[in-house]
């Protein structure tokens, strides 16, 4: 196990990272459910961190194995707010489709 | 082909195959058990790095406790059923296009930019077990960690803050 990134190579990480983050984008574009553009920002977030975790294995160096413990942290509190909101949105207006939400357009 | 690259090919593809599928499924449930799959899958990558530690906390914490969360926001909204409305035809094709961009601008990029990558050479020295992690953690990094764990209270005052119904005026 420990000559992995021998066997591997770290482009191909960062190649898996790439199109990942980029599926992420994708999502946040094509769909209107505001649920599934958070499991699209849920899913970059995760590419980062598979990257930082590679990186982190390859200098062979503990602190970037730290900033995705803190990324995680972030991550739930940030999805724990952002659903309470979308449930207060659901309660207001009945539907989370993003179109519906208008109200700021003057 | 050796073992390692196999199970890496098969983790990927599993991987970025959930990550379509999550998108693309029209029943908001179907996508969250996707999307726990995804997660899955992702630990396995970090299993196959070594590190043992970041792999059962992104188990804990993705699959467990934010999927919980997806879910239980999906049964509260009544999401379960088909019909939501598409976007335009127009913005699908522009959403298809600037994904295929995008992904070929950073792909090109990496493979042509030739980042100096030098050979990996294991030295041995442990970096990544639990041990390790906690003393870098409490003795670098204490003050960050005490800052998470506010960051988390005012999220947890703030979602029952903004979930709780408000009261109607009499």
């Amino acid at each position: 196990m420990n000559n992995i990134l021998n066997e591997i190579g770290i482009e191909n990480y960062i190649f898996l990272s790439v199109i990942l983050f980029s599926i992420g984008v994708f999502g946040v574009l094509y769909r209107r459910n505001a649920i599934i553009v958070f499991m699209s920002i849920e899913i970059m977030l995760n590419a980062v961190n598979l990257l930082f975790v590679a990186f982190s294995t390859y200098h062979q160096d503990a602190q970037g194995q730290i900033f995705v413990f803190f990324s995680m942290a972030v991550a739930a509190a940030e999805v724990a707010v952002g659903l309470a909101i979308l449930v207060s949105i659901f309660r207001n207006l009945g539907s989370i489709d993003i179109n519906n939400l208008k109200n700021l357009k003057g | 082909m050796s073992t390692i690259l196999i199970i890496f090919c098969f983790l990927s593809a599993i991987t970025l195959a959930t990550a379509f599928m999550t998108i693309f499924s029209k029943n908001p449930i179907h996508s969250a058990l996707y999307l726990v799959v995804c997660f899955f899958s992702i630990a396995g990558h970090y299993l196959l790095l070594n590190s043992q530690f970041l792999a059962v906390v992104h188990i804990i914490v993705y699959s467990g406790a934010i999927m919980i969360l997806f879910l239980f926001t999906i049964m509260l909204m009544n999401l379960n059923k088909e019909n939501e409305v598409h976007k335009p035809r127009i913005t699908r094709l522009g959403a298809i296009v600037s994904f295929c961009l995008i992904c070929l601008v950073l792909l090109a990029v990496f493979m042509n930019s030739k980042p100096i990558i030098g050979p990996y050479d294991f030295t041995g020295q442990d970096y990544q077990s639990i041990k390790v992690l906690g003393k870098v953690l409490l003795n670098e990094y204490m003050v960050p960690f005490e800052f998470a764990s506010i960051l988390l209270l005012v999220a947890m005052i703030g979602t029952v803050l903004l979930s709780k119904k408000e009261k109607t005026e009499k």
